[in-house]
């Protein structure tokens, strides 16, 4: 057994230690919101924050995540998935979705992080997430939207 | 999850009359019209004035959407068709996936699908049609309620109104009083002017779910004692397993079982990681079989050799022949492009669930009804048996638009050997090499201009294999030997020219190829705009002046030039080092030109700093939707003239995930910038027209640049430097 805090909830999970935190997130915990692209920490659409660092999951073995705190989508603090949604919701970001969550998520740090995000700190902090359906114009605009909503 | 399943647990008033004609109006019955079970218990909860539509006490009004989303918006542009019909209030729409049902069949393609940037234009009177037919029947209830004549009551913003004795009854408040009243027989639909949803540009209905890790996709689904199942598949198309040994699969914790499937080696297990283990751990001998010596390189011989074939005519105008020795500068090119695949962001996924006498099916698919055969198919249950859940697409490209159901039909396989629901899993590396790719097309041009500059003659012939012909597509696609998926963009050139020849000679197949967002002009449109700027430079003009020339008689398609040419400053000098790029092309019903500014950056890389994208679509419905989709279509395009290609080597194919088979990411995202057309034209598709003329604008504009004409797709470091 593996004693693991995920969102602020202490949990236990029987898995082999070497189980990456991706599908223990989804298939023991049954938190679906991280999502499985390419298994080889290409995509960023299983972007978790593992204590408050952005970590690929998919990659990431559980052992990593022992003594330490596992936030996704679903746990991600109001102060940042707030004016994050506002702002998705605003600029209309979403296509199939399925990679916005790791947006998302890495978004989340960036304007944790900046108050006043530049493009090039878009670019740096964003290129890591692919999005197949290209929304990258949107989401560039709604970053710059959430860190002022943020303040 | 929005899902309609759940309905027949639900009781229903129904609306009291049958309705015949065109419009759809069989009332909402469970799939498949098993009736009524609790018809004798009078508990309204909903009004359900045709399959469309359900309208509750509470207002809200659910659209059952029979189009999948894939990112597209069906379930936000199919909606405000209904509402605004309706006059409902948009913030009480709320959307479903419809179950499969002939109900929900596609009009033109006669079954459930979605495709073909079909969704909006398809259904724009249909679901108008319902939407009127529903404010009707409320009306009419508020006209009996008040006992005054429905002419004198109208519909506004979710509530019918009686102006002249200032009384109002809110949409929910009279649905039960609706459900009495019979549909009518037909319905006026509005004039275009009184629209009031429709051409603005609403929030879509599925983002606040896609947002915070809520939103249900296929690999999402969990249903008690759910196993997963990856499974190990031929490394090369067509091959067969000789014999494999799965004891140190099963000895990995977690692994269940280890079947042999029409399609490989499933390992089943608890979940998702024993069950990938447990498949890199299957030790298996493979018979290659016929393509076990595939290999890209000498496929271009091959593929160059069957273009000096005639080949079945597409087009043929005038004479090519005959004039051939007539023009005054004669041009020849080859133009040759890769297979791609799809890579949609959620790999191929299906639950299925399969019992002695039902089975349950969810799955991110564009193709229910075909699917629900192959169920049927595969577990001697009657379709009837079958329930079939449309989750979200993580993506769909037309790789989720199978005729073979392969990606259902694999797990549903599993479920009935195992006995219990499975979930199949696909990795991006299973993906990528999973075949069913755009086809890999090569094209052979030659044109001979005349003493004025004007093209003479043009022949080109296209090689590529067909995904249509030796399927029940073929009657529908092929005709008179010639697949017209194959040829698409080209035996319809929109260019005057006096004699045009156009073939097609058929690649010998084995590799599984499919619709590619944009399908056929994915390629045509590349060799067709490369070479009229080729023919333009020789013809020493100026490519927009030149296709403009050539497009005198398309009004339409000179609106679209022009305002793209203007937009993006076409006659204006670039900064140094920069060069733009002009292409236009007509796909699914809707003509876009992109102009393209380009550079080459320090490191010898492309860079595209901006795109600029003129689209005519006909009628708008939601002009943020449409922006949207050129925007992807944009970053599609580029994707594949950047780094798109799948090869093969000795039957395998090379690459296998984002780091060789690479996207475009948000640091080399341009600035797109999209100009709709207000127009009358007839209605055509979004999710496709856009990427067809990015690859050539984008090749025209970095030529200015280097001198050098990029003919074969991907971009080569080669290509980047000056011609000497």
């Amino acid at each position: 057994m593996i004693n693991l805090k995920v969102n602020g909830k202490a949990v236990e999970v029987d898995v082999d230690p070497s189980t990456p935190i991706l599908w223990v997130v989804r298939d023991s915990l049954g938190l679906t919101g991280t999502k499985f692209g390419c298994g080889a920490a290409q995509c960023g659409a299983c972007m978790v924050h593992l204590d408050g660092e952005g970590i690929r999951s998919c990659i990431s073995p559980v052992s990593r995540a022992i003594g330490k705190e596992i936030v996704t989508i679903e746990g991600l603090d109001p102060k940042l998935s707030q004016p994050l949604e506002q702002a998705w919701i605003q600029e209309d970001v979403p296509q199939c979705g399925y990679c916005q969550s790791g947006q998302i998520m890495a978004a989340a740090i960036l304007i944790r992080d900046k108050a006043d995000p530049t493009d090039s700190d878009i670019d740096d902090a964003m290129t890591g997430n692919i999005c197949r359906c290209g929304t990258y114009q949107r989401i560039r605009t709604a970053i710059h939207v959430a860190a002022k909503l943020k303040k | 999850m929005n899902d309609n399943n759940s309905l027949s647990r639900r009781k229903f008033i129904q609306a009291g009359a049958a309705v015949g004609g065109g419009l759809l109006l069989s009332f909402y019955f469970p799939a498949f019209g098993k009736g009524i079970k609790n018809a004798g218990i009078p508990a309204p909860v909903n009004f359900a004035p045709n399959a469309f539509i359900r309208i509750g006490t509470d207002d809200i009004i659910t659209v059952i959407v029979n189009h999948s989303e894939m990112g597209q918006g069906a379930y936000t542009s199919l909606p405000m068709l209904v509402a605004d019909e309706m006059d409902a209030d948009w913030s009480k729409i709320r959307f479903e996936s419809a179950p499969v049902d002939p109900v929900y069949n596609h009009l033109g393609f006669g079954m459930q699908a979605t495709g073909g940037s079909t969704s909006t234009y398809t259904e724009w009177e249909r679901f108008r049609k319902a939407g009127a037919t529903g404010k009707y029947m409320l009306i009419a209830a508020a006209a009996q309620t008040w006992n005054v004549d429905p002419s004198s009551c109208v519909a506004e913003k979710g509530f019918v109104i009686h102006k002249s004795s200032n009384r109002k009854l809110s949409f929910g408040q009279l649905v039960e009083k609706a459900a009495t009243i019979a549909a009518p027989q037909d319905v006026k639909l509005k004039d275009p002017k009184d629209f009031k949803i429709i051409g603005t540009p609403v929030k879509r209905l599925d983002t606040p779910e896609k947002i915070n890790g809520t939103g249900v996709f296929g690999l999402d689904i969990n249903v008690p004692g759910l196993l997963t199942a990856v499974i190990a598949r031929p490394p090369v198309f067509g091959g067969k397993i000789k014999s494999f040994n799965a004891g140190k699969a099963k000895s990995i914790k977690g692994v269940k079982e280890v079947i042999e499937t029409s399609r490989g080696i499933a390992v089943v297990a608890t979940g998702f990681w024993p069950a990938k283990l447990g498949r890199d751990a299957l030790e298996i001998v493979w018979d290659d079989g016929e393509l076990g010596s595939l290999d890209s390189k000498s496929q271009t011989s091959q593929y160059a050799a069957l273009a000096g074939q005639p080949g079945a005519i597409a087009k043929n105008e005038g004479d090519t022949k005959a004039v051939k020795g007539k023009a005054n500068i004669n041009l020849e090119a080859v133009y040759d492009m890769p297979y791609l695949a799809h890579a949609p962001m959620e790999p191929l996924n299906c639950v299925a669930d399969v019992k002695a006498d039902s089975c349950e099916i969810w799955v991110g698919t564009q193709f229910q009804t075909l699917d629900l055969m192959a169920a049927s198919r595969i577990t001697g249950l009657k379709p009837e048996q079958i329930k079939l859940h449309t989750t979200l697409l993580g993506g769909g490209f037309g790789r989720r638009a199978v005729l073979d159901s392969h990606f259902v039909s694999e797990a549903v396989e599993v479920s009935k050997a195992v006995q219990a629901p499975v979930k199949v899993v696909w990795t991006r590396e299973d993906d990528i090499r999973g075949g069913y790719y755009r086809p890999r097309a090569y094209h052979k041009l030659s044109a001979g201009l005349d003493a004025a500059g004007k093209p003479l003659y043009w022949q080109q012939n296209i090689v590529c294999q067909s995904f249509a012909v030796g399927t029940p597509l073929e009657g529908m696609m092929v005709q008179n030997g010639v697949d017209s998926t194959a040829v698409e963009g080209a035996s319809n050139i929109p260019y005057h020219i006096p004699n045009l020849h156009v073939a097609w000679n058929m690649a010998p197949g084995g590799v599984p190829t499919l619709w590619w967002r944009s399908v056929g002009s994915s390629h045509t449109a590349f060799a067709v705009e490369g070479f009229v700027d080729e023919l333009a430079r020789a013809a020493g003009k100026d490519p927009y002046q030149y296709r403009r020339m050539l497009l005198e008689k398309h009004p339409r398609y000179l609106r679209v030039l022009d305002t793209v040419a203007e937009k993006a400053g076409w006659k204006n000098a670039l900064a140094p080092g920069r060069g733009k790029g002009i292409a236009i092309h007509e796909s699914f019903g809707s003509v876009v030109a992109h102009v393209a500014e380009v550079s080459i950056t320090k490191n010898k890389t492309l860079k595209v700093h901006k795109v600029v994208c003129a689209i005519d679509c006909g009628q708008i419905v939601n002009p943020d939707t449409i922006k949207a989709q050129m925007e992807g279509c944009v970053v599609f395009g580029l994707t594949a003239a950047l780094y798109g290609e799948i090869t093969f080597e000795k039957g395998r194919v090379k690459q296998g995930n984002f780091h060789n088979y690479k996207m475009v990411r948000m640091n080399e995202m341009p600035v797109v910038e999209v100009h709709l057309l207000d127009s009358q034209e007839t209605m055509g598709g979004v999710g496709e027209p856009g990427v067809p003329p990015v690859a050539p604008a984008v090749m025209n504009a970095l030529f200015t640049l280097t001198g050098k004409r990029v003919r074969n797709l991907p971009l080569r470091p080669d290509d980047l430097k000056k011609k000497i």
